[in-house]
């Protein structure tokens, strides 16, 4: 890999930040507009990139939720699956969603079990598509065998 | 509480693979999780034969969108057999695993795949929408292949890269005739699907099942489709080769069942008479190939294609006999063929190669192991009292009783052969003596899990010899339900 751009170092650090707010976004406004936890989590695959060109693969997996795109993932499956249980209490089917409501005076939030699954789509799609990249990412800095190891700053 | 019960054969094992990855820097608790898992998804799918053998069907619609617009989990007799026979393959594959025998690679991966592997034929065996079946073939897929690239050698790859173009083909094939049903009928749903189907022209419907049956074909590794199975299956450790062996073919054979024993019976008449075809190629081609090899996965291998033969001129038969044979088929043959691969892996163990020109003298050495053996492998041929006897007495009198003679010779010629196959593996590695004359048996061989396993599913085999009505009436029953009831 090329050496260290000074200048994507520096910008990498608040764009990453950036990057994640945009996917948060993305992935709320999914509700009724497009967007939603699928999109969202490949918005969030980009800033582990970013990261992961600025810093190296191994520092950009360090900064996953919870260190590790495995487990990031299996997160995200959990969460889907979790989703679907509540249902379990009111007799309904699997995966059958429910709905509520919390006033807040001049409005009112609408939460639900969709959101949760919605979220859950969005940390497995990050983990396992970040898991990907970086993988990939690391095997071509990975020095083949008839290759002399470059040396790493 | 029934909704929970139809959608536990995919929820179970779905999160058995979720603890095991969240588990993955723990090997111990990781194994543990695992079994916990399976001995859950036989418990399940053992209360799911008991709720549906009566004749109910469980059903669930998933987030409560109702059939024919939402998917659907509808498990009838078939199904339910199929899922239970799915959760005693893990249970007995899983259990052998503990075992040192070709345990290959303990990669934190390998479990949470192979209960990914689970999910998805559980997932094909209950659902009752098409699309949906589609999806499960791609977990099945997609987690199998995660499992056959784990070891990241040469050959591994190698055969992953088989495994996947070949399978992307079908399961491509597969979309296409997913999506060319969809927009004949408009129908995904089964139930919804078998009552567009009648009205639909009949040159339609002969191409709309070409393509499907194709697709499904490639997944069960039929004559000439089968190209992906021997190619890759030798580099699995023994009991996820086993548990391979056992399955995977076996959920494209159902596909076909379902497809044209069920929903689209009774099919046209041409497309039976070329599945019948294909079936004979595919027996006499897999049974030819497994006599010219030596390594005893690579014999094994081209007996799953075999008796994938036997299975689809089953259902070529038709009508409530030959679905009934079909599934009774099926369920032998699983149990069968993983019990030869598991005890392959024994032999291995115990004699250090696959290769039967480099091995001998177990018979000497552990008499008990050549019986266990024996058990299965003539169960295969089709020697009584066995369960492939039964087996093949059912698919055979009904392909007398239609007229089929051409099929029926080439079925008794291909156990003929089967019954060489098996001569060659008992005669090689247990009657000959040991070509190295300074082998021993290796002292520190862990096999406990293993003889446990093998000589539960021999037990098993056994019981359907012995006490064949018990299992005859289920299939009769299961098949009296399908659609291909009044041929």
């Amino acid at each position: 890999m090329n050496p260290r751009l000074v200048i994507l170092d520096v910008v990498a650090r608040p764009l990453y930040v950036v990057v994640l707010l945009a996917s948060l976004v993305v992935l709320l406004r999914g509700h009724n507009e497009p967007g939603g936890g699928f999109i969202a989590g490949l918005v969030a695959v980009t800033a582990s990139v970013l990261w992961a060109l600025a810093h190296g693969p191994a520092a950009a997996e360090a900064r996953l939720p919870f260190r590790s795109p495995l487990i990031l993932s299996a997160v995200g499956v959990a969460l889907g699956v979790v989703s679907g249980l509540p249902a379990l209490l009111f007799g309904d089917a699997f995966l059958t969603h429910l709905w509520g409501a919390i006033p807040l005076g001049f409005t009112e939030l609408k939460v639900s079990t969709v959101l949760v699954f919605d979220v859950g789509v969005y940390l497995c799609v990050w983990g396992a598509l970040a898991g990907y990249a970086l993988s990939l990412l690391e095997a071509d800095l990975t020095p083949a065998d008839d290759e002399r190891p470059e040396p790493r700053r | 509480m029934s909704v929970w019960l139809a959608a536990s054969p995919v929820l179970v094992p779905l999160a058995t693979a979720l603890a095991t990855a969240l588990a993955y820097r723990h090997a111990r608790l990781q194994r543990l999780l695992s079994l916990a898992g399976i001995v859950a998804f036989f418990g399940t799918a053992l209360t799911l034969v008991a709720t549906v053998q009566g004749g109910e069907t469980l059903a669930v619609a998933f987030g409560s969108w109702p059939a024919p617009f939402g998917i659907e989990f509808r498990i009838d007799r078939l199904g339910a057999s199929l899922v239970l026979i799915t959760a005693l393959m893990g249970l007995a594959c899983l259990v052998f695993h503990e075992s040192d025998a070709d345990p290959g690679n303990r990669h934190p991966l390998l479990l949470p795949l192979v209960h990914g592997v689970l999910a998805g034929v559980a997932g094909a065996f209950a659902t009752a929408d098409l699309f949906n079946l589609y999806v499960w073939f791609e977990v099945m897929l997609i987690a199998a292949l995660g499992v056959f690239a784990i070891g990241g050698r040469r050959d591994q790859l190698d055969a992953s890269f088989k495994y996947l173009t070949l399978n992307l083909l079908g399961t491509l094939l597969l979309l296409i005739g997913v999506g060319a049903i969809y927009a004949a009928t408009g129908h995904l749903n089964y139930g919804a699907l078998a009552e567009a189907a009648a009205g639909l022209p009949p040159a339609l419907t002969t191409l709309l099942l070409t393509v499907l049956g194709l697709a499904f074909l490639v997944k069960a590794g039929a004559f000439p489709l089968f190209a992906w199975l021997p190619a890759s299956y030798h580099t699995l450790p023994g009991p996820i080769l086993a548990l391979f062996a056992g399955l995977l073919t076996k959920v494209g054979a159902y596909a076909v069942l379902r497809v044209v024993g069920d929903v689209f019976a009774p099919p046209p008449a041409v497309l039976l008479e070329a599945l019948g075809w294909i079936a004979a190629a595919t027996m006499l081609v897999g049974v030819l190939g497994a006599a010219y090899h030596w390594d005893i996965r690579r014999i094994l291998a081209f007996h799953i294609i075999s008796q994938i033969g036997y299975i689809l001129l089953a259902t070529a038969l038709a009508g409530e006999a030959g679905n009934a044979a079909t599934l009774f088929y099926t369920l032998h043959h699983i149990v069968v063929k993983a019990n030869l691969f598991l005890i392959g892996a024994i032999v291995w163990r115990l004699t250090g190669s696959y290769d039967l020109r480099r091995i001998g003298g177990l018979w000497q050495a552990r008499p008990w192991l050549g019986v266990l053996f024996a058990i299965p492998a003539l169960s295969l041929v089709g020697i009584p009292p066995l369960s492939g006897f039964w087996a093949k007495y059912l698919v055979l009198f009904e392909a007398i009783g239609q007229g089929r003679i051409v099929w029926t010779v080439v079925a008794l010629l291909v156990s003929v052969l089967t019954l060489y196959s098996m001569m060659k593996i008992w005669l090689e590695a247990f009657w000959r003596p040991h070509p190295d004359a300074g082998w021993t048996l290796p002292r520190d061989a862990r096999l406990a899990p293993a003889v446990a396993a093998t000589v539960g599913l021999a037990a098993i085999t056994l019981w359907i010899g012995t006490q064949p009505e018990a299992l005859i009436a289920y299939a009769r029953a299961a098949a009296a339900t399908m659609g291909g009831a009044a041929p």
